[in-house]
This record gives C-alpha cells, sequence and structure tokens, in this order.
C-alpha cells in the first residue's frame, strides 16, 4: 500500500478557541509538504493531530486509505522529530536510537545493525555511548533524525526542527535532511515558521494563518504568485512592498493607477481588467524595480532614509512623498545616500494586484 | 603551561580565601555543636557526663588543656545499650535495645518506601492526568499536614482502638505512610511537572504505552527527587516520637519511645547511655544521606536552573 497522508476537513478546537479550522491537506509518498506560518497559526496543531497526540474535534485523518483519527501514536506508526529534539535525557545515544525498535521485537545482531546504519548515515557513530546531555546542539539534533528513520514508519513528521541550531549547521543541517529525506518513499510534514526552511526542503509549501491554510503551492507558486496580501508579505525577504493606490482603469495588459497623485501606468496580467475602478493594492518585492536616472511618467519618486548593505546587494529604505515606506534592493555597484532620491520603476511582469479585499487579481 | 593550569585550578577551589574558609568552619561548629557534645557525652563516666565544666576533651590531650577538662573514653555506655543490670548488683539483662532498632529501621524504612511508591504513582497522576479540581485535591492532602500532631492523635488513637491497629506494625507503618503521602505527593509532582512533555510524546510515536513511558522514559529523570523525598521523608519518620509513644506496643517499640524510657531509675538520668543510643540512632540517617547525598543535592536544586 502506498503510504500518504490525508486531512479532509480536519478542525480542532481548544474550548472556545479554534486553532485549526477546516484544514484539506494531500501529502503524497516521497513527498516534502511544509506548514509554513506565524506562531499560533495552528501549523503545530495540525502536526500533532497527524502524529495522533491531539484528536480533530472534526474531520478525518487518513493515512494510505485507512482512517487513523481513532488510533493512538504507538498504534500510528509515525515518526517525528520535536523541536527541543526530545532526546531521553536517561538514555545513551545507542539506547535513544534503539528505543523505536522495541516495538518490533527484533534480534539483538538486527537492532545493533540498524543502530550502526543510522549512526553511520548521520555520523553519530563516535558518540553512541554518551547522553544527551554530553554531546553539541548540532549533533542532538543528528541523533533526533536519526531516531526518526531507524524504523520504518508509516510518515515522517518534523517539528520546527532547525529552529534552535545556529545559522551555520542550520545550513548544514538543511541539506542532510533534505538527502536523507529524498531517500525515503513516505511522506513529509515539516513545521517552519523559517520561510527559507520551507523554500528549501518543501515540495510544496502550505501556508497557515489563525488556523486556516492561506495557500498551498509549490515553492515558486507562493512566490510569484500569491493569492493574497498575507501570503505576498509573508514569503519573500526583504518583504514585499505594498502600495495602496486608485485605480482608474485596466485595459487588457495596462493599468492605470494614481499614487501621491501621480498618474502612473503599469504592465499587469490581463485578468485584473476584471477590477473594477478604485482602491487597490500594488505587491512590488523590493527586487523588481529598476533604477531610473530621472523620475519618467511611470516611475515612483522616493528618498531614500536607511542604507543597509547586505553584502552582494544592497538594501534601502526609502520613503515617498506621502510616508509610505519602499524598501528596495539595489546592486552592489550602486552607491546610494542617505537623502537621496531614487526614481523606481516597478518591473511589469512583477508586479501583482491585490483587490480591496487583498486577495490577488491573477 | 602545565604548572600554570594547576594553579588555575588550585585557585579555583580555594577563591574564598582563609576568612572565609574560617568563618564558614566557626558557624557550622556551632551547628554541629550540640551533636558533638552528644557523641563526647556517649564516651564518658557517669560522674564525667554530670561534671561542671563540662569534659569535652579526651585525656589523651591532657598535655594540651587543665586536667579538669579532660575525661577518661570508655565504651561501657555502648554495651549498657544493649545490655545491662537494672538494680544494684543485680546480672546483666537483655534491655531489648536490639529489637527497637530493627523496629524503627523497619517501620522508618517500610514506610517511606511505601510512600514513596504510592506517592510517585499519584503525583504522576496529578501531574499528566488531572482531575477536575485537580488543585483542590492537592490542597486536601496537604491539610492532613496543617494541623499540630497533638490535634489528631486522639481521632487517631481512636480509630487505632476501633480497628484494631494499636500496637502492631501495620498500623504505625500506615500511620507514618499516610504523614509522608502527602510530602511525597507535592515534591514528586513538582519533579513531573518540570519535565519535559515532548520526550514523553516522542517515546509514544516511538511506539511506547504509558506504563513504559512512566518506568522508561520518567523514572529516570527523577531518581534525584525520589532521593531527595526519601531522606526528608526518612528523617521525619525516624525522629517520629509522640505517634510512636502512643500507638506502639512492647514489640513495636521504636528507639525514640524506648530512649526516653530510659531516664529515671536509680541513679537519675544515665546521660552516657543516653547519648550512646543517640549516637547510636544516629548512624543509619547518615549513612543513608550519605549515599544518597549527591542525588540529594541535584534533587533539592532541580529545576532551579533554567535549561
Amino acid at each position: 500500500m502506498k503510504s500518504t497522508i490525508e486531512l479532509r476537513d480536519v478542525t480542532k478546537n481548544f474550548g472556545q478557541f479554534t486553532a485549526v479550522r477546516d484544514v484539506d491537506l494531500f501529502v503524497d509518498a516521497g513527498e516534502v509538504v511544509c506548514l509554513l506560518g506565524p506562531s499560533g497559526c495552528g501549523k503545530t496543531t495540525t502536526l500533532r493531530m497527524i502524529a495522533g497526540l491531539e484528536t480533530p474535534s472534526a474531520g478525518d485523518i487518513l493515512f494510505g486509505k485507512s482512517r487513523v483519527n481513532n488510533l493512538t501514536p504507538e498504534q500510528r506508526n509515525v515518526a517525528m522529530v520535536f523541536q527541543f529534539y526530545a532526546l531521553y535525557p536517561a538514555l545513551s545515544v545507542e539506547e535513544n536510537l534503539t528505543f523505536p525498535l522495541f516495538a518490533e521485537h527484533l534480534s539483538k545482531s538486527k537492532r545493533q545493525a540498524r543502530v550502526a546504519d543510522v549512526a553511520e548515515i548521520l555520523q553519530l557513530t563516535d558518540i553512541l555511548n554518551r547522553k544527551p546531555s554530553e554531546i553539541a546542539e548540532g549533533e542532538k539534533q543528528r541523533v533526533a533524525v536519526a531516531r526518526a528513520i531507524i524504523r520504518e514508519p508509516n510518515c515522517f513528521l518534523f517539528d520546527e526542527p532547525l529552529s534552535r541550531l545556529d545559522v551555520e549547521l542550520r545550513e548544514s543541517m538543511r541539506g542532510q535532511i533534505k538527502e536523507v529525506l529524498q531517500g525515503l518513499s513516505k511522506p513529509t510534514v515539516i513545521v517552519t515558521h523559517d520561510q527559507l526552511e520551507a523554500l528549501t526542503m518543501a515540495d510544496r509549501i502550505t501556508i497557515m494563518r489563525d488556523g486556516l491554510i492561506e495557500q498551498i503551492g509549490t515553492p515558486h507558486e507562493v512566490f510569484t504568485k500569491p493569492v493574497n496580501i498575507f501570503v505576498a508579505s509573508f514569503i519573500g525577504t526583504p518583504q514585499m512592498n505594498l502600495l495602496g493606490v486608485e485605480l482608474i482603469r485596466c485595459n487588457g495588459n495596462d493599468a492605470e493607477v494614481v499614487l501621491d497623485g501621480n498618474p502612473l501606468k503599469f504592465g499587469v496580467e490581463a485578468i485584473a481588467s476584471e477590477l473594477s475602478p478604485g482602491e487597490i493594492t500594488l505587491g512590488i518585492r523590493p527586487r523588481a524595480f529598476s533604477l531610473q536616472s530621472e523620475s519618467g511618467k511611470d516611475a515612483i519618486s522616493v528618498t531614500s532614509e536607511i542604507i543597509e548593505p547586505m553584502g552582494a546587494e544592497t538594501l534601502v529604505h526609502a520613503r515617498t512623498i506621502s510616508e509610505t515606506e519602499i524598501r528596495v534592493v539595489v546592486p552592489r555597484e550602486k552607491k546610494v545616500t542617505s537623502g537621496e532620491t531614487l526614481h523606481l520603476r516597478p518591473d511589469p511582469g512583477q508586479t501583482l494586484v491585490f483587490n480591496k479585499h487583498g486577495k490577488a487579481a491573477w | 603551561m602545565r604548572w600554570v593550569a594547576a594553579k588555575n585550578r588550585a585557585k579555583e577551589v580555594d577563591r574564598a580565601g582563609w576568612g572565609r574558609t574560617i568563618a564558614a568552619a566557626v558557624v557550622s561548629l556551632i551547628y554541629f555543636f550540640p551533636v558533638l557534645v552528644i557523641i563526647i557525652t556517649a564516651f564518658k563516666k557517669h560522674t564525667d557526663a554530670l561534671a561542671v565544666p563540662a569534659k569535652l576533651i579526651p585525656d589523651a590531650f591532657d598535655w594540651l588543656v587543665p586536667d579538669y577538662l579532660t575525661f577518661s573514653p570508655t565504651t561501657e555506655n555502648f554495651v549498657n545499650v544493649f545490655s545491662r543490670s537494672f538494680s544494684t548488683g543485680a546480672a546483666a539483662q537483655d534491655t531489648g535495645f536490639d529489637l527497637f532498632f530493627f523496629n524503627s529501621i523497619f517501620i522508618a524504612g517500610f514506610s517511606v518506601l511505601l510512600a514513596l511508591v504510592i506517592g510517585t504513582i499519584a503525583a504522576f497522576g496529578f501531574s499528566r492526568y488531572p482531575l477536575k479540581g485537580n488543585d483542590t485535591y492537592l490542597f486536601v492532602i496537604l491539610t492532613t499536614r496543617m494541623l499540630p500532631a497533638i490535634v489528631v492523635i486522639i481521632p487517631v488513637m481512636l480509630m487505632f482502638r476501633v480497628t484494631g491497629l494499636a500496637g502492631t506494625y501495620t498500623g504505625i507503618i500506615l500511620l507514618y505512610t499516610a504523614f509522608n503521602l502527602p510530602f511525597t505527593i507535592w515534591m514528586m509532582k513538582s519533579f513531573f511537572d518540570e519535565l519535559s512533555r515532548d520526550v514523553e510524546d516522542a517515546a509514544r510515536i516511538d511506539g511506547s504505552s504509558d506504563r513504559r513511558v512512566f518506568f522508561k522514559i520518567c523514572m529516570p529523570q527523577v531518581v534525584a527527587g525520589l532521593a531527595a523525598t526519601a531522606v526528608f521523608g526518612l528523617i521525619l519518620t525516624w525522629n517520629e516520637f509522640l505517634f510512636a509513644l502512643l500507638l506502639t506496643g512492647v514489640e513495636t517499640r521504636t528507639v525514640p519511645v524506648a530512649m526516653s524510657q530510659t531516664i529515671g531509675g536509680d541513679i537519675g538520668v544515665r546521660w552516657g547511655l543516653l547519648a550512646a543510643i543517640e549516637t547510636l540512632f544516629l548512624i543509619p540517617v547518615i549513612l543513608v544521606t550519605f549515599f544518597l547525598q549527591n542525588q540529594l543535592l541535584r534533587g533539592v536544586t532541580f529545576g532551579t536552573v533554567k535549561r
């Protein structure tokens, strides 16, 4: 049987509070899905429901074709890596790794062979005899992953697996986990609030807010085609610029708007022409501007305020005449000084239009 | 460079310096003085024990201090604890103290263990499977320790009379267990509360039953707590006098009660004998505390440092 995870209309209430509302999600075998969202959005609760640590208030959870709502965690045969690793403090690394094998009644030699295998993959061979309190943070992380992959579970669940590591270690672990996961033909769900983690590790990203799924899509989709203002501003660093403008008319691929009393023309996707004139929001990524030498008809004039060199590029915080903040990334070679006036022309292909309810018009 | 490291380490040990070390020693001596006097008295003859000013120095040190401050040590008091003549000229008799020591060890040990077993399981329940009004139950459990013992002794005696438990091992062990339980439950609950739930969830996901989670994952983490709780309970039970006096019989008498009954007789209070009993009485508690002290230190400081 192919292992898959399916959530149908899953809702979880804690008393009056609804943590997760009507979540539908399908994770295919071998697929990695990230649940991404700000803290308190219900992503961890969703993961815990899949693990069996929480019972859904409504809806069904299916592994393959069978409903698992009423199964306890030990009956579901899932593997989970916790945010704080949750290694067994009183047991050595080796005992930590053998612990999940207890239920499988393996012979001692087979158990040892399995431990040796995963210890090899995750470079733990030298620390098998140590206690969790005696190993480094990165090693704890690897032990947690090793403990998860030592069995052959129905699925893999990761709860903020990298949040406790420093930046360098995080990068190398991201690669290692991705490599390990690619070798497994099981569905994987990763919970994270770090969009970089989601964008790099996931096949598909599920963006949640207040217990609701806002968008499900590939990393590319959620970045280039966010369904609403929330997703648009949540994905991508530096954050997308959101400009409130007045739409005058929209003709095919040309839109005419008024920003700060200045008429501007934009190229937009054809579907935006269904918008009726009025308040709309433009979404422009900080890297989607081109600098103009002088104020042109379709350029936004801003005054730079704070300059943040980021190495390869420079992030400039600027303001329009009406005090709207605009973040723009310029090449390193372009020297910008504070107080300088810049003329920015939005890249027509990368300008997103949101209607007055914050929904994308594309 | 080795000597530098060694020097630094030496500094590490006595960083507080001589002044503070001596001050600490003086304060410790003041605390320990009563116990020290008892131990010294245990080795004195009756006349030496009554002498004023007190003779505190063994006569091996008479080159150092005046004669009237020294005494010649004897072990006769320790022999007398177990066997002595009760009137002048009579043959030495068994005093029954071997039984009383056994009683003290058996009753205190058994009741502390029983309280530990029941209390730990109860504490785990209160911590992990809270009842409606959990805190109320915990409060009610503690109320039994809120009254002075003397207030509860009459109802307890009546209960023991009716049930026929007075004077039996079962009776006094049950009573002490009941006394130790509130403390054990509160202590152990706080230890269980400190444990990471994620670790237990992980064990469940790894295929463990609740029972296996409890024994394999939770218990090893609270060993220090068990040790601390056991020692505190043991000290309380070991020294308990009032209930032991009223609820134990001849066969089940504990040392504190038997000790009090040696007072009196033809030569008044036999201080040397009393001190010898007390000295022997100290040994088991000191041994237990000594062997558990590493665990104990971890136990009482548990949770005071954020992980």
